[in-house]
């Protein structure tokens, strides 16, 4: 059995407003093996891009890491003193982020940029770090390394910064890489190139990656495992194969539901989720899913469910689960979706509608 | 309570409580202790201002153009002339607070003109383009070059020293940077969407200005107008103390200093006072425009 | 009489029966860039959009689908062709006459937190195009937006809340509310749901669905993702390519820029994405000032014919495979 290299227990992560104290991580456990590739899923808001950004400490004001343990190498991230963990980022763990032109700096060469992700640890002498540049921009594919190394990230485009954000992030061969929402940014066939990518790195570098992301078809292409995590929590985690055919968890089930596919011939409507994402200061009774949950029980609504092991390796945290919801009672359920959205207010409006 | 629980797609982790601009810049403003120092004195000023003609009524002040020549040149501390008199007996305290009238009104009021002016022209330039902004635009660079003193000397020569012509005069020089302001905020919120929505939704160019342009506008304009403020009161001062602007007996503090300059070696004080009491109040207006600035630039929410 | 003409030219001429409510004659769009060269955003480009249809308008950044919603819009003039909305030209209209056809053709934009004026309430901005035609006035005014809100699934009193308080799906929904009060026919739907989560997308999709069956409206549905729409036309570099129901599309499309880029839509199947490669494009877009010659998408085309016919001829939108497929390739169908 290996050791995983990331394990993050019980994290709970949390900003302190005025409004009052958002729980953006609320209690999050999960474990990423050696050369793994695990998706963190979810909608804006629950949490997961958070759950990266403790992973690198890298939480903004006025969030803090308020309690829990990360092991990296079974070493805790949260107890590191400042200069341990300025050596652990962008050494051991890597990020690479949305929009990178945010992230790159805009008067400084890109090749420079890349050098000095090496020069800031000391495993490389500026001499082999000049000499690694080249080489790493080609293993991203940018074409004419050689001369671009001197362009600025402004002469890029979307994609090829992307590829050198990644050739940035790896620069150092760190043993795990976050990608957060890196293609979200990105033409479909740019994205395309940019998940091609990442898993012939993962393939031949052996670099864990973990991908947030909302992109569900995503996962189904690169991944092993996913989380699905809701309101801060994990709600969803098991191999990719399984979640995607047996989902056990409504909200899982409904997102999956609710993505218009390519090669499907839809005739009516998607499925919703109805309501809104929930009010991170306020957080309802029980299980946080519960008021947009189409098969909930009463006992939702005043206990909150652990998270239990559903099959092997599967985890789900769900009362119900959806194993045990008959095909009929789904439909049932969908139509009533349906029933439930605007139709009743159009015959109302058609009905005082004469005059305008 | 906010429309909507603070809902968690939404949360921006910059601004997490979601609250608006103005409220946002206000808990800024208040934070920055010079600055609300600043206002404080400046209400006291101008409170001071508004009524000193009561004041004068109920004896606390006296008559600042009341002569008593017996009791001329007599230094701060003397009695019943706490600032002292000047070389025709006049109280020196009556003379600063009636001369902060003068100063105040023509400072803040000035901007009502620059308001006008330079606000019409900025949004015209800015929102029409084309000819349209070459031909206010070269007229604002010519009077931009023009040295500011020298046409307002030249307007107050021509139409008379006094307080309408003075203010008139000011505001006729003081609008061009504002209107090289407003037609750049013009300029980069015309891009806007919700500009572009505004046309798809039919409404007519002086619509989407009055109600779109100009309200988002209003930030930097303040800050604009505020600065203006110091500027426009010594600009006053200096046609006093040149002479060719309000003369004695009025009590501004320009012809303060104009009148005592003859004595400075001798009486000094007759000098410092209304100095101190222009680079006061012109320190104060810097500071609430700072502040201003500070609190209402969006790059600094917290 | 002058107006009388005026107004007759800008009526063209109607075959009997005529279902298209806009129709789009070979729009040209160039802007000036840097260094006097040209930026061509939009390269040629006819359509045809049907009463009650939905049609979509796909493709990556730079291929010109938005500068030409905001062209059939008239948002911004068209450098040389015709935008003929219900038989009316619309280039040759200016000032109040173009204001007025906005009564019927409005846009629902992209980005929910840009498009509406932070500091307007609401209520306003919902009312807005009733103002700008004198519809409603007063309490009248007051219920037919807090019908609108109502309609797309709001709190009707929150009329007097500003666009700083509400999340990006709900901000969206009142971008939604704005553009059908004046009950409008056409509706360009300017990638509505890309800037939303992913089960905000299907409410808002389910709304426009749900409002088009009952109001009859018509659609010019913007988006970068095919799945979202069945009938499309897709763009490359201010071209149409091909135009075609969405499922013809994926089993049997015709030109080699739209196979590859469904290919490169991942499939939210963990089965079918493991079995499969996607077939990745070489190179980059190229810059609209500098299109490729011939045929705009040669230089990354798998079955280019170089040097030859791809290089030197730029191919015409015609019919190839099934039904009303359409397709601007000198060997479609041949991928």
């Amino acid at each position: 059995m290996t050791e995983p290299i990331l394990r993050v227990q019980d994290l709970r992560t949390q900003f302190f407003t005025s409004r009052g104290v958002v729980h953006a991580v609320d209690g999050v456990s999960f474990h990423v093996d050696p050369g793994e590739t695990v998706a963190v899923v979810g909608e804006s808001g629950c949490g997961k891009t958070i759950t990266a950004l403790s992973i690198l400490r890298l939480v903004p004001e006025p969030g803090r890491i308020v309690s829990g343990k990360i092991l990296f190498k079974n070493r805790d991230i949260v107890e590191m003193d400042g200069d341990e963990v300025r050596n652990y980022r962008g050494n051991d763990v890597a990020m690479i982020f949305q929009d990178p032109m945010t992230s790159l700096n805009p008067v400084t060469k890109v090749g420079a940029q890349i050098k000095e992700a090496m020069t800031a640890h000391d495993r490389f002498t500026p001499v082999e770090a000049a000499q690694r540049v080249v080489p790493l921009l080609k293993r991203v594919r940018v074409p004419a390394a050689e001369r671009r190394i001197s362009d600025y990230p402004h002469q890029f485009s979307g994609g090829m910064r992307q590829r050198a954000m990644i050739a940035m992030g790896l620069a150092n061969e760190p043993s795990l890489l976050i990608a957060d929402e890196p293609t979200t940014a990105l033409d479909v066939t740019v994205q395309a190139q940019v998940i091609q990518l990442l898993k012939q790195l993962n393939r031949e570098l052996g670099t864990a990656i973990i991908l947030i992301t909302h992109n569900t078809a995503l996962v189904a292409s690169m991944c092993e495992r996913v989380i699905v995590m809701y309101a801060g929590r994990v709600v969803e985690e098991g191999p990719v194969e399984r979640i995607f055919a047996r989902p056990e968890h409504p909200y899982t089930w409904s997102l999956l539901r609710s993505v218009p596919r390519v090669d499907e011939a839809r005739k009516g409507r998607l499925v919703s989720i109805r309501g809104l994402p929930p009010d991170l200061v306020r957080l309802p009774p029980g299980c946080k899913f519960h008021p947009r949950c189409l098969f909930k029980v009463d006992r939702c609504l005043k206990e909150e469910p652990e998270l239990e092991e559903v099959a092997p390796d599967q985890q789900a945290r769900c009362w119900v689960k959806m194993s045990t919801v008959s095909e009929e009672t789904r439909t049932a359920a969908q139509a009533s979706e349906v029933a439930f959205d605007v139709a009743a207010e159009i015959k109302k409006r058609m009905r005082s509608d004469a005059k305008i | 309570m906010a429309a909507t629980a603070l809902l968690a797609q939404d949360i921006d982790w910059e601004n997490p409580q979601q609250i608006g601009l103005w409220t946002d810049a206000w808990m800024r403003f208040r934070r920055n202790r010079l600055a609300v120092g600043s206002l404080a004195f400046v209400v006291l000023l101008i409170t001071l201002a508004l009524i000193a003609p009561l004041l004068e009524r109920f004896g606390l002040l006296q008559d600042p153009t009341a002569q008593d020549v017996v009791s001329n040149y007599l230094g701060p501390g003397a009695a019943h002339h706490i600032l002292g008199t000047d070389d025709l007996g006049r109280d020196v305290l009556s003379k600063v607070i009636f001369g902060s009238q003068v100063s105040l009104s023509i400072g803040i009021l000035v901007q009502a003109i620059v308001l006008v002016i330079g606000g019409s022209i900025g949004l015209a330039a800015g929102y029409f383009g084309g000819w349209i902004d070459n031909l206010l635009m070269r007229f604002t660079d010519i009077m931009y070059a023009f040295p500011d003193l020298l046409f307002v000397l030249i307007i107050v020569a021509a139409l008379g020293p006094t307080l309408l012509n003075i203010f008139v005069a000011i505001g006729l020089v003081s609008w061009v940077g504002l209107a090289r302001l407003v037609r750049g905020q013009v300029l980069s919120i015309k891009e806007k969407e919700f500009v572009e929505a505004a046309r798809a939704a039919g409404s007519s160019p002086i619509k989407i200005i009055l109600k779109h342009l100009l309200p988002n506008s209003l930030g930097p304009v303040i800050v604009t107008l505020t600065f203006g403020i110091p500027a426009a009161i010594f600009t006053e001062a200096v046609l006093d103390f040149l002479g060719v602007g309000l003369r004695p007996p009025q009590p501004t503090w320009g012809v303060m200093v104009f009148e005592g300059y003859a004595a400075v070696d001798a009486y000094p004080y007759l000098v410092i006072i209304p100095c101190v009491a222009l680079s006061m109040t012109m320190l104060a207006f810097n500071f609430i425009g700072d502040g201003l600035r500070d609190a209402l630039d969006p790059r600094m929410r917290r | 009489m002058a107006g009388g003409q005026a107004a007759a030219a800008t009526q063209v001429a109607q075959a009997p029966a005529d279902r298209s409510i806009v129709r789009v004659e070979n729009v040209v769009k160039h802007y000036p860039a840097a260094g006097g060269a040209v930026v061509q955003a939009v390269a040629g480009v006819s359509l045809d959009i049907r009463r009650g249809e939905t049609l979509g308008l796909v493709g990556e950044s730079g291929c010109g689908k938005s500068t030409l919603a905001r062209l059939i819009t008239a948002l911004q003039p068209v450098t040389s062709g015709r935008v003929i909305f219900k038989g009316q030209d619309l280039s040759r209209l200016r000032g109040r006459r173009l204001r007025r056809v906005r009564r019927e053709m409005q846009i629902i934009f992209q980005d929910p937190f840009a498009s509406l004026d932070p500091r307007m309430t609401v209520g306003d901005i919902i009312a807005e195009p009733l103002d700008n035609f004198g519809l409603a006035r007063g309490k009248e005014r007051r219920t037919r937006v807090q019908e609108l809100l109502r309609l797309v699934g709001l709190n009707p009193n929150f009329t007097n809340r500003y666009p700083h308080e509400f999340s990006g799906g709900q901000r969206q929904r009142i971008g939604i509310a704005r553009a059908l009060s004046v009950s409008p026919s056409f509706i360009v739907c300017d990638e509505p749901v890309s800037a939303l989560d992913v089960s905000i997308q299907a409410q808002i999709i389910n709304l426009l669905q749900d409002l088009q069956k009952e109001f009859q409206l018509t659609y010019l549905f913007i988006a970068h993702d095919l799945a979202v729409v069945r009938h499309l036309s897709v763009m490359y570099l201010g071209k149409v390519v091909e135009i075609a129901d969405r499922v013809d599309i994926y089993e049997h499309s015709q030109h080699p820029y739209t196979k590859a880029l469904l290919s490169s839509i991942p499939v939210p199947d963990p089965l079918i994405e493991r079995g499969r490669e996607p077939m990745l494009i070489k190179g980059e877009i190229p810059s609209p000032v500098n299109p490729p010659s011939g045929c705009r998408f040669h230089t990354r085309c798998p079955i280019a014919r170089v040097p030859g016919v791809c290089s030197e001829v730029e191919p015409e939108l015609e019919p190839h495979g099934h039904r009303d497929q359409e397709a601007a390739c000198h060997f479609a169908g041949e991928v």
